[in-house]
Order: C-alpha cells, then structure tokens, then sequence
C-alpha cells in the first residue's frame, strides 16, 4: 500500500431501520416545532398602528478603505420588529450600529449617506442624547457589577430633568425601574429583591435585565444584536415573547443569523448580503415568495 | 480535573519525602516571620510597660529624651525609659497621609488619562517610564529631594517673614513636611498609576461599550463603571503604597528635616515648612545606639509600631478586597 | 453562488465622514471639569517624569568618568581625589548575589509547595500570611531583626568579634541574608503565578505516565515556568539592589571594602563595605555630604543598573518565551523521555 494514498473509503452497512424517536402526545404543550412558530405568528394580534421613526437613506459604511455596508435604504417603524438577517459579514451588524452611532467608538469608521430619527439627522445630535433615544441590547449580556435595580436605573440618573438630575432614589426612579422590570417581564420573577447583584441571574434573565435596562430610558428604538444566540430554547422564547409583546411602544431592530428567529418574531425582513441590501419586504414574502434568487438561497441553505 | 484525584494518585515515597522537605522549607519560613515579630515585641516591651499607652503621646521633646537615653550608663533607671513618642508619630502621620491622599488622588486622574484619553504616542512613552519610576531607589528620589527640591523650597517659599516667626522654635531650611510629603508622594505614585491603569484596561470591553450605548459620556461611564470595577485594584494599589511610606526611612532621613519635631498646625501655612522625623527615619539615626539597653528597648518599641501598622494594613487591604466580592468584582 | 457584481464605491461627490471624537462640549460641566483635570494631571505627570529621568541622566553623564568606575574610593577632602566608587559597585553585586542565591531557590520551593501541595491548609494560608507580612514589612524593622540575629555569640563566624568578645553582627553575610527576605516575596509570588497558569493538562498528562508529583514539578513544571521564575529573581534583585536601610544597618557607612581574616572570599563576605546606595547616601548632604558629584554619577550607575534590570523584566514578560505554545509544548515533549522515577 502506497503510504501516500488515503485509506479507502468504508461505507458501514446499517441492517435494521434507524430509530424514530416516538411523537408525544399533544397535550404536553410541546407541539411540534413548525406548528407552533406559524401558531405565534397568526395568534398575534396586528399592530395598533404603525409610524414611522427611522429613516436609513443609501447609506455607505466603512471601517477604513473597505465599504461593508453598500447603498441600503430602509425604514425602521414602531409597532412592528425589522428583522435583518443575512450571513456572516453581510453587514448587518454594523448597519445597526450605525443606527445609534456606536460606530463611532473604532477609528477609522467612515459613513455616506443619512439616517434620520424622527426627521432629525442623527449625526446632528448630540451623540449621548441620541443614544438615549435609540438603545441597544448586545449578544452577550452584559448586566454591570451593581445590584439589579443599579443596573436599570444607570441611565436614568443621566437624563436631565427639569429639576437637574434626579437624585439616586427618589420614588421617580424607582417607580421608573419597577416599570422597566415589569415590561421586560423580569418584575415577578425577582421576588422583590432589587439590591442582589446582578451576575447571580442566569442568563436569560440577565439578557432582559439588559432589555429592561435598555427600556427604562424610554426610547423610541431598540436595537438587539442577536440577543438569545448566548441563551438556552426556553430563555429564547420568553425573549422572543417579549420582543413581540414590545413592539407596539417601541421600534424594534433585531439582528439575527437564526431564520427560524426570524420567522417567529418578525413583521419586515430586510436581507442583507455581502453589505447590501438584496430584498426588504414582510416576512410572508420573503420566506413564503423571496423574489430575489440569492434570497430564496440563503432561506433554503445553500449558503450561510 | 478534580485536584482532591490527582492528589491522591501521584503519591510515592519520593513524593512523600519531596512534600516533607518543601513543606518544611514553608514552615521555616512562618516560624522565622514568627519568630521576627515575637522578638521584636520581647524587645520592645521594657519601653511599653514603663511608659504605658503614653508612649504614644505628648510629653516634652522626643530629641532630649533620646540623648538622655544615649548618654545613661549601663544600668537603666526607671526614669530612662521615658519616652512620648507622638512628636514622631504626628510627622509620620502628616507625611505619610498627607502622600496618600495626593497620591490616590492624582493616580486616579493620571490613570484614566493613560487608559481612556491619553493619544498612542504618549502612551507608548509614558508606559515604560512609568516603569522605570516604581523600581528607582529610595535614596535616588532621596538625592533629587534634598539637592534640587529642599533648595528650592528653601530660596523660594520660606520667605525671611516666615522663618522670623518661629525662630523661636525651630530652624527652617528646606528639609520639612513639604518636601518629604512631595517626595514620598513621588515615590508612591508610580506604582499606584500602573496597578491602577492595568485595572482600567483590564474592565471587560463589552461594559463600557454597553454603558456608552445607553447614551453615558465617556467620562461618566469611566466614573460609573471601570473605576467602579477597578475599586479592589485601587485598594490594593493604596495598601501597598501606604506599607511603602510607612516603612521609608533612608529617603524621609534626607529630607524630612531630621528633628523630632512636632509641627504645630496653629501656625498655618508655616507649619507645613517646619522639620519633622518619621518613625522610621528615627530609627535609622538611632542605629548606632544600639548597644545602649535603654535606647535599644525604646528603638525596637518604634520598630514594633510600625510593624504591627504594616500588618493591619495588609488585614484592612484583604477586608476591604471581601466586600467587592459581594458585586462580583475580582481583583 | 456566483459571483456578482458589487457597486465598487459610493458615487463620486458623495460626502464621506469620517467618525469625529466625541466632543466634549456637550458634556455637562462637572464632566468637563473632571476631563480637563485628567488632562492636566497626565501631561504634568509626563513632564515631572521626564524631568526626573532627563535630570538624573545628565548629571549623571556629566559627572561619570571611566575612572570612577575602576578605582576604590580613598577618603579624601579634594573631590578629584576622592578616588571612584569600585568598591561599592562590588557591594552591590555581592549583596545582590548573595541574597538572590538565598532567596531564589527557597522562594522557588516554597512556591511549589503552595501551589503543588498545600496540606494541610491551615498552614498554607498561614505560610501565605507569612508571605505577605514579609512583604509589607519595613526594611529598617527587618534590619533590627537581623542585627539581632547575628550579633548572636553562634554566629559569630559570619562577621567579626570585637575586642570584648561581642560579636559585631555586621557583614555582607548578614546584609545578603536580610535582603533575601526582601526579594522572598517577589519570587514567591511570580512563580506561584506562574504555577497557576500552567493548566491541569500539562500535570495530568504527567500523572497518568506513572510520574511522581516531585519529579513532575522538577522536571515538566519548573522548566515550563522559568520566565517567570526569572521574572521574580529579577524584581526581587531590582528591590535589593535599592535598598539602603538595611545596608546603613547592617554594612555600616565605610566607604572601602573591609574584609576580616586574610581567607579570599569569606573574609570579603565577613566584612563591611559600602554598596553604591550607601555611597550615595553617605555623599550626599545627609551623610559626609563630600562629594554630591560622585552621588549624583553613583546614582547614575545604580540608575543603570534597574534600568537593565527593568528591561530585563520587561523582555521575560513580553517577549516569545511567555506565550503559551513555547512553554506547554517544551514540556510536554519532555514527558515521556523521563526515567522512571516512580516507586
């Protein structure tokens, strides 16, 4: 045998059928997958009304010479959640870091085009105040070492009111974080104890202490980039419930390399690929009739 | 891999010999360390017990009773041993707070310019400099502060005025509390700066970026968040530059201005320029008076003081590093 | 997939920004105030820490010959007579020597003991007390201890008696010996952390070849962990060496080197001398106050010498010997070419 040469190739014949795991029954609660996602989907009630509150115009980004996101325009409203999906690289994560500024913080960082808030150019406000207004969730939750009600009242004591800055418990505020905690449905499972640290949750709760958090600033957009890629299938469904249940008060933008995700929770979908935008449009066209090749081939995995 | 397995897997008799030989090695080391702060009590005692908690206080000039002690015969009378120790004891606790204070202070600042605001090249200059300043000898910062910054303080801000008012009392030259406050907080400072900004730099990127996408300014979440996470660091960095200026004696001997003197802070600004001798600088003067019974029980009386200081020190430093744990923050 | 066509670049005329630094002027005031501090605190601090060095360098230079370097200071009221400073420079490599010889093997030993054994655990934790109170101790207190220890009548083989027949306690024997204790912790904690970066896969793979605990340590672990043992021996020098509080005690402030007994090296050892610390201090106007220029050249040299020392460090730490690959995988190869020691 030539050393060189590969070992041949062995097919192992199986001689009895493979194994199916038995159907359980219905009444578990656990239907099956596919049922239970369009069941989500039709059950939700339509949005009251949707406005809009962005506006991304043929915008251009660039972390040094290399353009990662190319000539996308979208709109983003409120009572309804964007979705962007699109494979690695395509851009959509720093599209959505745009959309509060935060691509600012690498040097280097070079922008065409405009995205308004509300009909203001966000690159003419103040960066901190727009950032007050468009807030954001990241991937991994990041909750900060204080006691849980310090982490939701972190930016509150930052807004100026029109007394000066609030001071640290006043019944303003903590009527403002309870209100959080009970819109990112973290309220009752707290048992109300606010002063623990806010490390020992786990991890799907951390993930909406950092939702409630970024909700007790009121804003008028959310952002999350991927929020349950770190989380377990139980916690990701009460986040996804909560993305659901949030967008009637907020505008929500939610990246996400999952498209099951996608199709659960979304409204609008853009598609992005290698930083442009190959379609936009509501979820029932872009999974059930994508009009563009490129789309009905990510939706169908051939690439990712 | 559960150690409590591993433990018991690799025993043999080598092994256990190897164990006999490192672990005695260790507890040579304890009982030399015990050995060193019972003796220095032993030592120091006869000076306690006849002066009593006194010994810590007021009582006539520190210099006199230490020239009396010199000059006795062999045989101690009870009336040697008299000592109040608190002119020494104020201008150990005037240099040594007054270095901390300024030191905490400007370490703070100076590491969250070096961290957060400070542009690449000065960073690239002032990270090996700073280096350089935690590791230069005492009696080099000694040096500068009695050749350039006694001089300076001497020709330039003890006016004529000044040295006329309590001419009375005391000399001044530029040997004094303000010298050696500016020079110890020098020498504390380089070592508090890097201990700090390594904590800054080493606060997790995903809080700062997550307290700057709440719409918090840099400077705010700086305050909020890394210092906040860089607290036991900071403890740590002043426990160990507190030890340090305690224990500095060669420098503080240069500069400090060599009396026993106990600055008087009802004479203002002045008090600042007036001599003052450390604990330990005192003790290093006192060096060759050892074979006197006398002196030698009150010097090792003073070297327990500041021994016993330095071990409650590191105990504060370890206490307060326990209550961070509580949020989670690792030192 | 096939390739397409991508827009290769925003149309021409298109503005293109460039991400600003945040500006500071919408911050509210404290905040701005708080900025402008930091500022002023950095640059100054750059400044006096330029200054420091820029000074020391040029009276250094400007005060150092060649000459100093190679003779013996001769006490003497004319400066350009007062001969060099060869016999402290020879104190402190002698007391550097000798305390690192002292300290790096027992702080070594220790450390493996700390963090390979650790029974019982009381003991441990009271061995790391130990540690740390040596650590935080005073230097002049640690120099009474010795002083103590070696004015003892056994010992008075290690310096010399004088003619009443108590010993004299003072020599390099007695200063090295204190100044191990001075460099003990460093070494004690830069090999433990070397230890505890080593993973348990190393020690594992050890174990299951039939490898002894010891031979482990002696032959995978200690070899992987030599940068940081080295690290420690050399901040552990690098404080000897600056250190004067002991030297004034236990050396005395002569200014040759005095040996006692005509033996070559242990009458040296026996004897005082002054090291370039002592020097300084004794040249400078708290000490004879003679010569504030060979103070300032033998500050120089001693500058010279942490520098190196520091650089030294610096090159251990960051340099390719610390990564991971170098270290593990030397050791790991070494494994199984041991003999077998186990019994």
């Amino acid at each position: 045998m030539d050393p060189m040469m590969p070992p041949p190739v062995r097919r192992i014949a199986i001689d009895r059928e493979p194994y199916v795991a038995p159907a359980r029954p219905a009444g578990n609660g656990h239907a099956p997958a596919a049922t239970a996602a369009t069941a989500l989907r039709t059950a939700r009630p339509v949005a009251a009304q949707v406005r809009e509150r962005m506006r991304i115009e043929s915008v251009w980004l660039a972390y040094g010479e290399n353009w990662v996101v190319r000539d996308v325009s979208l709109p983003v409203r409120q009572g309804e959640v964007l979705a962007m999906i699109g494979a690695s690289g395509s851009g959509k994560t720093t599209l959505l870091r745009s959309l509060n500024r935060l691509t600012e913080i690498t040097a280097g960082a070079a922008r065409v085009g405009h995205i308004t808030l509300d009909g203001n150019d966000i690159h003419e406000l103040e960066v901190n105040e727009l950032r007050r207004h468009v807030t954001m969730v990241f991937q991994q939750p990041n909750p900060f070492p204080m006691s849980i009600f310090d982490n939701v009242a972190y930016a509150l004591a930052e807004r100026p009111t029109r007394g000066g800055r609030r001071r640290r418990r006043s019944p303003e505020i903590e009527r403002a974080v309870v209100d959080a905690l009970q819109r990112a449905g973290l309220y009752g499972e707290l048992a109300g104890d606010l002063e623990r640290s806010a490390l020992r949750l786990s991890g799907g709760q951390q993930q909406r202490l950092c939702i409630a958090r970024a909700l007790a600033a009121d804003p008028q957009v959310l952002l999350l980039d991927e929020p349950c890629s770190a989380l377990d299938p139980i916690s990701t469904a009460t986040i996804e419930e909560l993305i659901v249940s949030l967008r009637d008060s907020v505008a929500i933008v939610i990246v996400t390399h999952n498209l099951q995700q996608a199709f659960r929770v979304a409204d609008h979908v853009a598609f992005m690929h290698l930083g442009e935008l190959v379609e936009y449009g509501t979820s029932e066209q872009i999974f059930d009739r994508p009009a563009m090749q490129r789309t009905r081939d990510y939706i169908s995995g051939a690439f990712g | 891999m559960d150690r409590a397995l591993t433990r018991r897997w690799a025993t043999g008799k080598t092994d256990q010999r190897a164990e006999r030989t490192l672990g005695a090695l260790a507890v040579a080391v304890l009982v030399l360390i015990g050995a060193m702060l019972v003796t220095v009590v032993i030592k120091a005692w006869p000076s306690f017990s006849h002066n009593g908690l006194s010994w810590f206080g007021p009582g006539g000039d520190v210099d006199t009773q230490i020239r009396a002690m010199a000059e006795s015969k062999a045989l101690p009378g009870r009336s040697l041993y008299y000592f109040r120790a608190w002119p020494l004891i104020w201008g150990t606790l005037l240099t040594t707070v007054g270095a901390v204070l300024i030191a905490l202070v400007v370490s703070m600042l100076a590491a969250i310019f070096l961290t957060e605001f400070a542009p690449p090249a000065i960073r690239r200059v002032l990270d090996p400099v700073i280096r350089l300043l935690a590791g230069v000898p005492s009696v080099i910062y000694g040096l500068i502060g009695i050749l350039v910054l006694a001089r300076y303080i001497d020709n330039h801000w003890i006016s004529n005025a000044r040295r006329a008012s309590v001419n009375y009392v005391v000399q001044l030259n530029g040997n004094d509390v303000m010298t050696a406050t500016l020079i110890l907080t020098l020498m504390i400072l380089p070592i508090m700066v890097a201990i700090t900004a390594s904590a800054l730099a080493s606060v997790p990127g995903a809080w700062r970026e997550g307290s700057l996408a709440l719409g918090v300014n840099r400077w705010r979440t700086i305050w909020r968040v890394s210092l906040r996470t860089a607290r036991p660091a900071i403890v740590a960095a002043t426990v160990l530059a507190t030890a340090r200026a305690l224990g500095e004696a060669v420098m503080l001997a240069m500069v400090s201005g060599g009396r026993g003197f106990a600055p008087n802070l009802l004479d203002g600004v002045t008090a600042l320029f007036e001599p003052v001798r450390p604990l330990a600088a005192t003790i290093l003067q006192n060096k060759e008076g050892l074979t006197i019974p006398v002196l030698a029980h009150t010097v090792y009386a003073i070297a327990a003081v500041l021994l016993v200081s330095a071990a409650m020190l590191s105990f504060a430093g370890w206490f307060a590093k326990q209550r961070f744990h509580r949020y989670g923050l690792r030192a | 997939m096939a390739a397409t066509e991508l827009a290769p670049a925003p149309p021409s005329g298109s503005v293109i920004a460039r991400a600003p630094r945040e500006r500071t002027g919408s911050w509210p005031l404290i905040d701005r105030i708080a900025y402008f501090l930091c500022w002023t605190v950095g640059i100054g601090l750059c400044l006096i820490a330029l200054a420091i060095v820029l000074f020391m360098a040029v009276k250094g230079i400007s005060y150092l010959r060649p000459s100093l370097l190679v003779n013996s200071p001769a006490p003497s009221v004319v400066q350009s007579q007062s001969g060099g400073f060869l016999d402290p420079i020879e104190g402190t490599l002698l007391v550097a020597a000798i305390g690192t010889v002292i300290a790096a093997p027992l702080g070594v030993a220790i450390a493996a003991w700390l963090a390979e054994y650790r029974r019982p655990s009381w003991l441990a934790r009271a061995v790391e007390s130990a540690i740390e109170v040596m650590a935080g101790a005073p230097s002049v207190v640690l120099a009474l201890f010795g002083l103590l220890i070696f004015a003892q009548d056994f010992l008075g083989f290690l310096s010399q008696r004088a003619a009443t027949g108590a010993v004299y306690g003072r020599s390099f024997f007695a200063a090295g010996a204190v100044m191990s204790i001075l460099a003990l912790p460093l070494i004690v904690s830069a090999t433990r952390e070397g230890f505890a970066q080593l993973p348990d896969r190393l020690r594992e793979a050890s174990y299951a070849l039939g490898r002894t605990r010891a031979t482990t340590i002696r032959r995978v672990l200690l070899p992987a962990i030599r940068p940081d043992i080295a690290t420690g021996t050399a901040l552990g020098m690098g404080r000897i060496v600056g250190d004067t509080a002991i030297i004034t005690i236990l050396l005395g402030a002569g200014l040759t080197m005095q040996p006692v007994g005509h033996t070559p090296v242990i009458g040296l050892l026996r004897g005082t001398g002054p090291t370039l610390t002592s020097y300084v201090y004794e040249n400078s106007p708290a000490g004879e106050g003679l010569a504030p220029q060979k103070a300032y050249a033998a500050a120089f040299v001693l500058l010279l010498i942490v520098l190196a020392l520091n650089a030294f460090v610096t090159w251990l730490t960051n340099g390719g010997a610390r990564s991971e690959g170098g270290g593990l995988s030397r050791a790991l190869r070494l494994i199984p070419f041991m003999p077998n020691l186990s019994r």
